[in-house]
């Protein structure tokens, strides 16, 4: 075995650059091991743990870029050093004379100072975010914050600051924003339209846009709060920012709110707000029971259970054409019933999901069916999986949770991490039905479906091995004018054996009805 | 009542982190400023705590800003040539002035141990090699670094007490600035070389040019060296690793008076032939030139702006205007460049000489952009020139008012180092300098870029916190 270790001091890389490379490289011909990444207590951790130990590893910090490498031969490791090389240097050591290049700014105040920007986009790790985020307010700017991990308190104090200076703070964990038609995060080519949003969750907003975008209505603006807006400690600040924003701006004619239930405190606050606007409001409270949200309900404020259903709302209320659903009933019983027949005996059902918000709606849709699902991120602790590698009875996983993503990419980043998983879980044997989604926009994986594809295919080769029908659903988010096509991506799928669906609802509510038609669910046997 | 402003924001948005969400919002058609974001200050919590407490302080932004004022006006003109230990305050004996920050000679480098040895035996305090290292060797010679005596000295920067040296004055302030006359290149003290050679031409130094030299520039009434230096940048110097133009100004504004010098025309002849022959000679009166600017900007309570920057060839040490006389040091570091035919980076000396002064002052490679004749010195095309330049802009106070780059459209240059900018952007002044042979006497072996360690702006911005952190 050949190992080598490489640390080049001062040499600051993004961590989504920096994994994409290191996945790139391992996957190169006996490599058999690699880690490239900034040198954070945890990625030198995981450089310890390759069996690596210097002196200099020790002190190296954050700014330092550690380069790891085990593999069969020493051509691998040249082969492998080459590549980082070229990815991490190429570029900028090219000449090109006579094209200019666009100016880089060593800090965020630098930038700034030209005064051509409105808003910053923040997407630095965690622990750095506030600070810049502080500085982008500083400077005047509205924030647009990626960054996790950042404390409730530095929230509170930046949405605070924000608010007095009459700037947005969209985040912290904010994923995706339509800000004056420019998608930021992971976002979406919609529609201009009358449909103001605002949303604490980013695949639930994705969702919603392209739904309604499919329907052929459009997006005002979509604005971004991050997932801790709505409670108790931060009080909804931006989402109320946000909806005084869209009552006053004439482009909108229904707002949507999408968000987990707030803390009642903050609730209450929001609905009395949304009766007392002058326009109609859509809310979606994810995982809230439409029955006790209705109970509450007033004039101007409709509930809606879903997402799906959140966009039909809204689309009714801007254009007032009628519109049920996106697949009727009808629709789904015939998908079920063919679907069923090919997935003889039954079996389990697995949700690999990349967003968030969309396996949580998945576990409400099919719960409100009365189909039990475990998942690592159910609320219902009877129904949480003690390891997320092991599926167990009728399972969703949500794989971009922090145990998934710690040091590697986001599935919508990467949505080929979940291949190996999802592979397993067709070649058991209890497993019949596999749900995962596409998520498509901007900032997102080039060809998210054609990686979904190669495994779908494969899937298939293992079940015919096995001599068990599978039954696989894709839901594809996205809207026609994303960057990877959504027709495009819909017919790589179908055409690898995939039921292609375009809302999340829709997908779940078919996946509950194979369950059904295979004669209900069985109990998880741990 | 809740006013949101500019909202959808006009104009483009800055992007701070990933270059995945830049490329999207250009995609889409937005006007993205991209930062090359890395974390703060090494991404040292201590630090970013002293940071934190010393950002948007407008109490250390107006020191920074007298701190720049005195510097931008003062006048360096070169007004004698003297007698070391006449001409400098409080030095004589057997001292020794070397560059950098302080140094024992058990811890001295090659050039600046031969550099010693070779002084040791110009001013005849010993008489063989052997005698004057054993000399140098057991505490009978007192060493000082010459910025401690308002002098300045390239590579190993030796001073001793019967040296001629250039005599400047601030005329806005009235402080001196000293330095030797440069010795041309080869085997020269200056990179350790201690032979006969050596030695005569020091004497004939000391001997004729000096004294010529010191009636021009007497019968001249000064020489304003800021503008020399100003025109020297338009001319492809930047006044450290190129002062071609900056000697040939030099020669225009002498010849007048050398002329009228009573002396052997013979001598006048060889004076202006060894000026001619070295393209550095103009070297030992920019960096003065700077240092006497500087000076004015130095011991400025609550300042952050850097007033030194010196090699000794061991260590790097860095002064602070706000800090009064303490040093900060780190190790000296190996330049990376273009070496010489038959020599690579391991004969290389670490960093060594007083030269950095010049970028201190925000020419030498913070003014790399006016000295496109040479980037190929420095292994690189004019763009890389250009960017060099500019980085320095991140880490400054403001931009010069006289020395401009014209291929930046005459912007002043990067000017008045600001640790807390060094320490927030972990960006660390870039550097343009020979390269010195590790052993005595071999000479230059190579040019090109060298940075300070960051030791250096971490152990300031640590010091500088204790100072000011709390408002005080």
């Amino acid at each position: 075995m050949f190992k080598r270790l490489a640390i080049k001091p001062n040499n600051y890389h993004d961590s989504i650059v920096l994994m994409r490379l290191a996945r790139t490289v391992r996957n190169i011909d006996r490599v058999v091991e690699a880690q490239v990444g900034m040198a954070t207590e945890l990625n030198k951790d995981a450089v310890r743990e390759m069996g690596f130990a210097s002196q200099e590893l020790e002190t190296a910090t954050p700014n330092d870029l550690i380069v790891a490498l085990v593999a069969e031969t020493e051509d691998a490791v040249g082969n492998a050093e080459k590549v980082v090389a070229e990815s991490l240097e190429g570029p900028a050591r090219q000449h090109e004379p006579g094209v200019q290049k666009a100016r880089i700014y060593a800090t965020l105040s630098e930038a700034a100072a030209t005064g051509g920007a409105g808003i910053a986009a923040i997407s630095v790790p965690g622990e750095y975010a506030a600070r810049e985020a502080r500085e982008a307010l500083a400077n005047g700017l509205h924030v647009f914050l990626f960054s996790d991990n950042v404390s409730v308190e530095d929230e509170v104090a930046l949405k605070k600051s924000g608010k007095e200076k009459g700037l947005f703070v969209m985040g912290p964990d904010c994923g995706t924003a339509v800000i004056g038609g420019l998608g930021l995060g992971f976002a979406n080519k919609a529609r201009r339209g009358k449909i103001g949003i605002v949303a604490a969750a980013g695949t639930g907003l994705q969702q919603v846009m392209a739904i309604i975008d499919r329907l052929g209505e459009g997006i005002s603006e979509a604005i971004g709060t991050g997932g801790r807006d709505l409670s108790k400690e931060v009080g909804g600040i931006t989402t109320f920012m946000g909806l005084t924003f869209l009552e006053s701006d004439p482009n909108t004619r229904v707002k949507v709110l999408i968000s987990k239930p707030p803390h009642p405190d903050v609730r209450d606050s929001l609905i009395r707000m949304l009766d007392e606007g002058t326009k109609p409001a859509v809310v979606c409270f994810m995982g809230e029971e439409i029955e006790e949200a209705r109970r509450k309900r007033s004039g101007k404020v409709l509930f809606a259970g879903d997402l799906e259903k959140a966009a039909i709302l809204a689309y009714q209320l801007a254009t007032g054409e009628s519109k049920e659903s996106l697949y009727s009933d009808d629709e789904l019983d015939k998908m079920a019933c063919r679907v069923a027949r090919t997935v003889d005996g039954g079996g389990y059902f697995r949700g690999l999901y990349s967003g968030g918000t969309l396996c949580h709606e998945t576990l409400t849709i099919l719960r409100r069916m009365g189909i039990d699902v475990y998942s690592n991120i159910a609320q219902d602790r009877r129904f949480l999986i003690e390891d997320a590698e092991e599926s167990c009875a009728n399972t969703c996983i949500d794989m971009g949770e922090d145990y998934f993503t710690r040091g590697k990419p986001h599935p919508m980043l990467d949505p080929g991490m979940r291949v190996p998983r999802y592979l397993a879980e067709a070649g058991s044997k209890d497993v019949g039905i596999l749900l995962f989604d596409v998520v498509l926009g901007y900032g997102c994986h080039r060809d998210p479906a054609g990686v979904m594809a190669d495994a779908v295919r494969e899937a298939r080769r293992i079940r015919k091995d096995m001599g068990q029908g599978l039954a696989q659903i894709a839901v594809v988010v996205g809207t026609a004018g994303d960057p990877q096509g959504l027709e495009k991506q819909a017919a790589v799928l179908r055409e690898a054996g995939a039921e292609v669906l375009f809302s999340n609802r829709a997908a779940g509510d078919l996946a509950a009805r194979i369950i059904k038609a295979q004669g209900g669910t069985r109990p998880c046997l741990r | 009542m809740l006013t949101i402003r500019n909202w959808p924001p006009e104009g483009g948005v800055i992007s701070v982190g990933s270059g995945v969400f830049a490329e999207s919002m250009q995609e889409q058609g937005a006007n993205v400023y991209q930062v090359k974001w890395q974390p703060p200050a090494h991404g040292k919590a201590e630090l970013i705590d002293i940071l934190d407490k010393l950002d948007g302080r407008s109490d250390i932004d107006e020191a920074n800003q007298t701190a720049i004022e005195r510097f931008s006006s003062a006048q360096p003109v070169l007004i004698g040539i003297g007698i070391a230990q006449e001409a400098i305050p409080g030095f004589g004996g057997r001292m020794l002035l070397h560059a950098g920050p302080p140094i024992a000679w058990d811890k001295m480098s090659g050039p600046l141990r031969g550099a010693v040895i070779g002084a040791i035996l110009y001013e005849g305090w010993a008489d063989s090699p052997d005698k004057a290292e054993e000399l140098a060797s057991k505490g009978d010679i007192e060493y000082s670094p010459c910025h401690e005596y308002s002098a300045v000295g390239p590579m190993a920067g030796v001073i001793s007490p019967r040296m001629p040296v250039f005599i400047l004055e601030n005329r806005t302030h009235g402080n001196r600035s000293y330095s030797t006359l440069n010795e041309g290149l080869g085997k020269v003290l200056r990179y350790g070389a201690y032979s006969e050679e050596v030695l005569d031409r020091l004497r004939w130094m000391e001997k004729t040019l000096a004294p010529i030299l010191k009636k021009a520039v007497e019968l001249s009434g000064g020489i304003d060296l800021k503008s020399m230096i100003a025109q020297a940048l338009h001319m492809g110097d930047e006044v450290h690793n190129r002062n071609r133009a900056g000697t040939s100004l030099l020669i225009r504004a002498l010849v007048p008076y050398l002329v009228e010098v009573d002396h052997p025309q013979a001598d006048i002849r060889k004076c202006l032939e060894f000026i001619n022959s070295n393209d550095h000679f103009f070297l030992n009166l920019s960096m003065p030139a700077v240092k006497a600017m500087l000076e004015a900007a130095h011991g400025i309570h609550r300042s952050s702006v850097v007033t030194i920057m010196a090699r000794n060839g061991t260590e790097f040490g860095i002064k602070v205007s706000g800090l009064g006389n303490q040093w900060f040091t780190g190790p000296a570091q190996i330049v990376k460049g273009l070496y010489f035919p038959g020599y690579s980076e391991k004969d290389a000396n670490p960093d060594i000489g007083d030269s950095a002064i010049t970028e201190t002052a925000g020419v030498g490679g913070f003014a790399m952009a006016a000295a496109i004749p040479i980037v190929q010195f420095v292994g690189g095309a004019p763009e890389d020139a250009v960017r060099f330049s500019e980085k320095m802009y991140s880490i400054t106070t403001t931009e010069n008012r006289h020395f401009t780059i014209p291929i930046l459209n005459f912007r002043g240059t990067p000017t008045g180092i600001d640790i807390r900018k060094v320490v927030e952007t972990g960006i660390l002044p870039q550097i343009n300098t020979g390269i010195a042979h590790k052993d005595p006497g071999v000479g230059q072996v190579g040019a090109g870029l060298v940075n300070p360690p960051w030791e250096c702006f971490e152990k300031a911005i640590i010091a500088f916190g204790k100072e000011y952190a709390d408002g005080n």
